[in-house]
């Protein structure tokens, strides 16, 4: 577990500089505050409304890809890692498995899967 | 992992699943949700599991909350949920099941540390490289099996949500 | 760093499975290029990847391989039920191919999706370890998930993707525990290993625990009772060709599945099985036809009476034995060809506006507007009730004479019993055919496109061969479960 110590270490890193940022205004910055300014940033839109109604799907769609990237990403990784040892058979396996998914990901792209309009 | 990494990650993680149970406004659950599966592979790690430890953070942490809290900003109003649970008779139904679950946790573990009935199933490295190898090679049909069920998931989700056929 | 050495790899063991993907990746291919106003050629592509996968089963009859570390066998019960669902396949696409250009949810696809659940249902039958158990059931219901919603603008079609699909991954997590205790008492998820770490022992409670939530999990996917509540809405409201291989292929090849896994894996555990599936067939029957006494609904009286009929096939199982096992592999062969040659019918019997004839007044007076119509669907239910010299009854006589010989004579009265109930909601269909006048004028029917017409064609040739010269298949039959029985 010792190995990881770094990666606790960059955490912490990440969580002072967050806090630092959060943290310090706080602190030193001089608070004048307004109405406008209370209100979250938008532009131009109302703020604040009840997401009632129809939302379109293409952010669904794009998130659901997104997942499946993800997962054939984690299986890269590993021959990523081994990919010498593994060798000419290796390299035609993964040629197998990424040829399967590009044929996906051409057929999303050909579709216009990825369009927004 | 030393008992007291493992008491601090495991307080972390039992508290972040009360705080995901108790909280009303469910972006929160969400984001204890993420903390939960954190200390989860925290806990992978501390096995030696270090590719499920990996996968548990890119893939679930990373881009299944990313879609729950996608889905959770899109489809419920921000307000928080109000009211008594209309269904809470069914929630009662779920407390005899969850002893259930309970008491052959507690059953195994009797049944574990008294005498091993099956000779216990030797170790299995955990590392990328050990699983790069049983993926690459005994598992070479699976592996290949799952870039199909991922191209026939992307078909279908451009089947189903495609604006026009 | 040394190197690691290559697996071996056998690819002809996954021929028929292979054909199958190359057709569905052709699919996505041709669907990019022109012409894109109609999709019949992506249909006749995805026709002749079944068949193609057909004859690659009949060549390789009586091979016995194994590959990839003894995860897949192409053994005679493989392509037993490659042949099935072969001809599943092959008989939905030919209904499909007029069916989803009259209802305007012609895709590519959609063809590539039927395929993609095909090769998922031939690898569920070559399976022989749980792993791949498992890939190859998410790739047939993942695509059949989505095909079931393929209907966007209709809330039942979509209410049917969802239910399906809700239920199907609540069930596969069952399956999933359930191989991982099994992994974890055995040490193995390959078949073989998990048979002979069990062998000579009295069972692990893990292993026990293992087993009923793989059943759990199966029961799900065979829509056997208590597991049975998605099947009616799913039934009525996916697509009607859809609804066609959701009940007999995926059937068969969760039949497959479970078959091979009681009797090669968990072998050693038949007595605890054995007595499981008494009761879950007993249930099954009986609901099953109960239930569907009171549909109105074509469809989902035919999802209840797909129930019921899983229960009479877990006879088979209990009978256990080649006679038994090899019973419930005829009656699935019987049963597919009824089954698509009814849902065939129902897809042909659509109105002018897309709006299909489910419900049974609809078919009133069919036989004055379309005589052949109605007299095949009048062949298909008298198959369906077990009427010689048809199909059902000799897949019924095998069962229930395997479970008379193997000594459990009370499952079979029940059988019987609710073979005279099923009689009631089938021949109810026919006498609304021929002797009811329509309550108001029913728009005519559709007269069989050339692809449909072959459809029904084979499957009646298909029912009738079945019934009056049954011994050849039911001989092929009892070859293919011979090699679990070693």
């Amino acid at each position: 577990m010792v190995e990881y110590l770094p990666i606790l270490m960059t955490f912490g890193a990440a969580a002072a500089v967050a806090g630092a940022l959060l943290g310090l205004p706080y602190l030193l910055a001089p608070k004048r505050v307004t109405p406008v300014k209370a209100q979250p940033f938008e532009c131009g839109k109302d703020p604040i409304a009840v997401s009632e109604g129809r939302f379109a799907i293409k952010f669904a769609m794009i998130a659901i890809f997104f997942i499946l990237i993800d997962i054939e990403l984690l299986f890269v990784w590993p021959w990523a890692a081994l990919y010498r040892r593994l060798g000419w058979f290796g390299f035609a396996e993964m040629l197998v498995f990424l040829g399967i998914l590009m044929l996906g990901f051409l057929y999303i792209w050909k579709k216009g899967g990825l369009e927004w309009e | 992992m030393s008992p007291i990494a493992f008491a601090l990650v495991a307080a972390i993680a039992i508290a972040s699943a009360i705080g995901l149970l108790v909280k009303k406004n469910p972006i929160h659950g969400a984001l204890f949700l993420v903390v939960n599966l954190g200390c989860v592979a925290v806990f992978y790690l501390g096995l030696g599991a270090e590719f499920l430890a990996v996968a548990q953070v890119i893939v679930y942490a990373g881009a299944i909350m990313v879609l729950f809290v996608f889905a959770i900003m899109v489809l419920i109003p921000g307000k928080e949920e109000t009211g008594p649970d209309p269904r809470v008779r069914w929630r009662v139904a779920a407390l005899p099941f969850g002893a259930l679950l309970f008491a052959q946790l507690i059953m195994i573990l009797g049944a574990r540390r008294g005498a091993p009935t099956a000779a216990p199933a030797a170790p299995v490295p955990g590392g990328v490289e050990a699983i790069g190898r049983l993926l690459f090679t005994d598992y070479l049909l699976p592996f290949e099996l799952t870039s199909v069920l991922l191209l026939a998931a992307m078909v279908g989700v451009l089947l189903l949500a495609r604006r026009r056929a | 760093m040394t190197p690691i050495p290559a697996p071996p790899v056998l690819l002809s063991a996954l021929t028929p499975v292979l054909v199958i993907l190359a057709a569905g990746a052709l699919v996505l291919l041709l669907d990019l290029v022109p012409p894109r106003d109609t999709k019949q050629h992506l249909g006749g592509l995805a026709l002749g990847g079944f068949v193609a996968s057909l004859l690659a089963s009949v060549w390789f009859w009586d091979a016995d391989l194994r590959a990839f570390r003894d995860m897949i066998a192409l053994d005679n019960f493989a392509l037993f039920f490659n042949l099935v669902i072969g001809y599943a396949g092959a008989l939905v696409v030919l209904l499909s191919m007029d069916y989803v250009r009259r209802t305007g949810a012609e895709t590519g696809e959609y063809y590539a999706l039927v395929l993609f659940a095909g090769s998922g249902m031939m690898l569920l039958g070559s399976a022989t370890d749980l792993i791949v158990v498992f890939l190859s059931l998410e790739l047939m219901s993942l695509s059949l998930y989505v095909l079931a919603g393929l209907f966007k603008t209709r809330l039942d079609s979509g209410e049917a993707s969802m239910k399906y699909f809700l239920l199907g991954a609540f069930a596969s997590s069952f399956l999933l525990y359930g191989i991982a205790l099994v992994y974890g008492a055995t040490g193995s998820t390959n078949f073989d290993k998990v048979a002979a770490a069990l062998a000579g022992k009295a069972p692990d409670g893990l292993v026990v625990v293992g087993l009923g939530l793989m059943l759990v999990g199966f029961g799900f996917k065979l829509s056997s009772v208590p597991f049975h509540m998605w099947a009616p809405d799913v039934y009525q409201g996916a697509p009607t060709t859809v609804t066609a291989f959701i009940a007999t292929g995926s059937k068969a090849a969760a039949f497959a599945a479970v078959i091979r896994l009681l009797f090669s894996a968990l072998r050693s555990m038949q007595p605890d099985w054995t007595v499981l599936l008494w009761g879950v067939a007993a249930l099954t029957m009986t609901v099953g036809n109960v239930v569907a006494i009171a549909q109105s609904n074509l469809k989902r009286m035919l999802a209840y009476s797909s129930v019921a009929h899983v229960g009479y096939m877990l006879v088979g199982l209990v009978a256990g034995g080649a006679s038994g096992a090899g019973a419930v592999l005829f009656y699935l062969l019987a049963y597919t060809f009824t089954t698509a040659g009814t849902f065939g019918v129902i897809s042909l019997c659509g109105r002018t506006s897309g709006d299909e004839s489910v419900d049974v007044r609809d078919y009133a007076g069919l036989a004055r507007r379309h005589p052949l119509l109605a007299f095949v669907l009048s062949l298909f239910l008298l198959s369906l009730i077990g009427i010689p010299p048809l199909a059902g009854f000799v897949g019924k006589f095998y069962l229930f004479g395997a479970a008379v010989r193997g000594g459990y004579l009370w499952l079979v009265v029940i059988g019987v019993l609710n073979s005279a109930i099923a009689a009631y909601y089938y021949l109810r269909v026919i006498v609304y055919m021929y002797m009811r006048e329509p309550e108001e004028a029913i728009p005519a029917g559709l007269v069989p496109s050339f692809a449909g017409g072959l459809a029904l064609a084979i499957s009646i040739v298909g029912i009738v061969l079945l019934g009056v010269m049954p011994a050849p298949f039911a001989n092929l039959a009892v070859a293919a479960v011979a090699p679990l029985l070693k």
